[in-house]
């Protein structure tokens, strides 16, 4: 079962950083803290790609999830003053939350492990796999058509947000 | 020795030098500059402490490390610790994708290794990443310190950073497609022998706009409006005294070497010099690169002593509509010239 090996002790550390980050990002009652632990969740999931040997996939989650949307969270936290400093609980309803994230967690759990539990052996990573990466993008027996209305999509959004920022 | 324990000790060792070699080499810029900044303006700069007044920024780190370190009362006290942590960090790891040189064989050891620390097939990406990390340690160190001069220049370097680091990516995207790969390592190869700088238009350019996005990203002058003297006092470092003021100044200027070691190797044919990087048996490759590095910092003191800061808004104005669109308009050209297969051939 558990091995000791480089791999493992680093999974168990990036586990720990997504999994500790997640925890504190619905813990804490300060909000630049709770996008602080966001940031520190979403290296955890780019450090376990790299244990996947998809660096492209790490470094995208870096590049657009740390360096983008999670400074985005972060700037328009620090300048809602209003929104820092909040001490007592806003509701109840957090144990219904946690049985749900519970529940639902477990049962993601139980499905991985009857589905991929008895797997063990990892196919060969292409070496150039960047290259097929960007292949399989533009190729219609590939992913071109969601590629392009996820683009369309993106672009629709950046001229909407335009738009709406002109009007006021 | 197993495999594993090889490999440790060999990328424990590079991850020293390269961390000493930038630390140093940041203590040395800070002369430099003075010195430099110093004739430019027809005065003598500090001469006193050792020869050439080299010993002097052992002077100042011993001064620094010995004054009171002041955290404001109002201060988000964890935040404000991390802030030059998060600052430091990304100056230190991106020279990681860098290589150095190319094969060396250390005597005695028999040991045969590359320069530079790991070669990955995606390192341009992991710089633009890494590189957008260190918004962060500016802008929370302006949040964190309870000052409004602090908190305006905070947000004022994390706006600069994002506008700039677009053209930034845009221009990277020129050298990676005419090299047809994002390893620096391939990049280098690719400028063997005719650099990238002197490919006609589409070279100049894309180095042009990225050398001002990079001056942008190091908030060096003219674009060092996070701390604009007249206006935020010492923006997002106001508040910050002693070792961690001292943190600040040096993740400015390691990330001034390592960009500069960026651009050597992106535009400038890295470690690569008409076949001198073979000299000394693989050796004289960091050296080159160390040459194109100083000359690059050279260039920015040079730039900072002549050039007066930009107002906020040209600062913006300039980056959104000038910069992003020539360097879209480049890079086109940029693809343009490679299916034409317009690039220049061999010398």
């Amino acid at each position: 079962m558990l091995t000791f090996s480089p791999v493992s002790v680093s999974f168990f550390i990036m586990a720990l950083f997504t999994i500790g980050g997640g925890l504190g990002v619905v813990t804490t009652r300060n909000l630049v803290h709770a996008a602080l632990f966001l940031v520190l969740s979403l290296f955890g999931i780019a450090g376990l790609y790299v244990l996947l040997e998809a660096p492209y996939l790490a470094v995208i989650q870096v590049l657009v999830y740390v360096g983008a949307i999670s400074i985005l969270i972060t700037i328009t936290v620090m300048v809602t003053r209003r929104l820092m400093g909040i001490e007592e609980t806003y509701n109840r309803q957090w144990p219904i939350a946690a049985i749900i994230s519970g529940l639902l967690g477990a049962g993601l759990i139980a499905l991985v492990v009857a589905q991929f539990g008895a797997l063990t052996p990892v196919a060969d990573v292409p070496v150039d796999n960047i290259e097929q990466l960007g292949r399989a993008f533009v190729t219609h027996q590939g992913f071109l058509l969601p590629f392009e209305v996820a683009s369309v999509l993106l672009l629709a959004a950046m001229i909407g947000s335009i738009v709406i920022s002109r009007d006021v | 020795m197993s495999d594993f324990v090889i490999f440790l000790i060999d990328a424990l060792v590079k991850s020293l030098i390269i961390v000493v070699s930038l630390l140093t080499g940041f203590a040395y810029t800070t002369v430099l500059e003075r010195r430099v900044i110093a004739r430019i303006q027809v005065r003598i700069g500090p001469n006193r402490a050792g020869p050439f007044g080299l010993l002097q920024p052992v002077s100042e780190g011993l001064k620094l490390f010995f004054k009171e370190d002041i955290v404001p009362n109002e201060a988000d006290k964890v935040i404000f610790t991390l802030a030059p942590v998060i600052t430091a960090v990304p100056a230190l790891i991106v020279l990681a994708v860098v290589p150095l040189g190319s094969e060396v064989t250390i005597p005695f050891l028999n040991y045969t290794t590359s320069l530079g620390l790991s070669d990955i097939n995606v390192g341009v990406l992991y710089i633009l990443a890494v590189t957008s990390i260190s918004v962060y340690g500016i802008t929370l160190a302006g949040w964190a310190s309870a000052n409004k001069y602090a908190m305006l220049g905070g947000l004022r370097s994390a706006a600069q950073m994002i506008s700039y680091e677009l053209a930034l990516g845009v221009s990277l995207l020129v050298p990676v497609s005419l090299a047809g790969s994002l390893s620096l390592g391939a990049i280098i190869n690719a400028q063997d022998p005719v650099w990238f700088v002197f490919y006609p238009i589409v070279g100049q350019v894309a180095a042009a706009i990225f050398y001002i996005a990079i001056l942008a990203e190091t908030n060096r002058a003219p674009f060092d409006l996070p701390e604009a003297e007249q206006e935020l006092t010492a923006g997002y470092h106001t508040e910050y005294s002693g070792m961690k003021f001292a943190a600040f100044f040096m993740a400015e200027y390691m990330k001034m070497i390592a960009v500069s070691a960026i651009f050597a190797s992106l535009f400038l044919g890295g470690y690569r010099l008409f076949g001198l990087e073979d000299l000394l048996g693989g050796w004289m490759g960091p050296l080159i690169l160390a040459g194109k590095v100083v000359a690059s910092l050279v260039f920015m003191i040079w730039l900072r002593a002549t050039l007066p800061r930009f107002r906020y808004d040209r600062l913006m104005s300039f980056g959104w509509k000038v910069l992003l669109p020539v360097s879209l308009v480049t890079l086109v050209l940029t693809w343009v010239v490679i299916v034409l297969e317009l690039i220049p051939v061999a010398l």
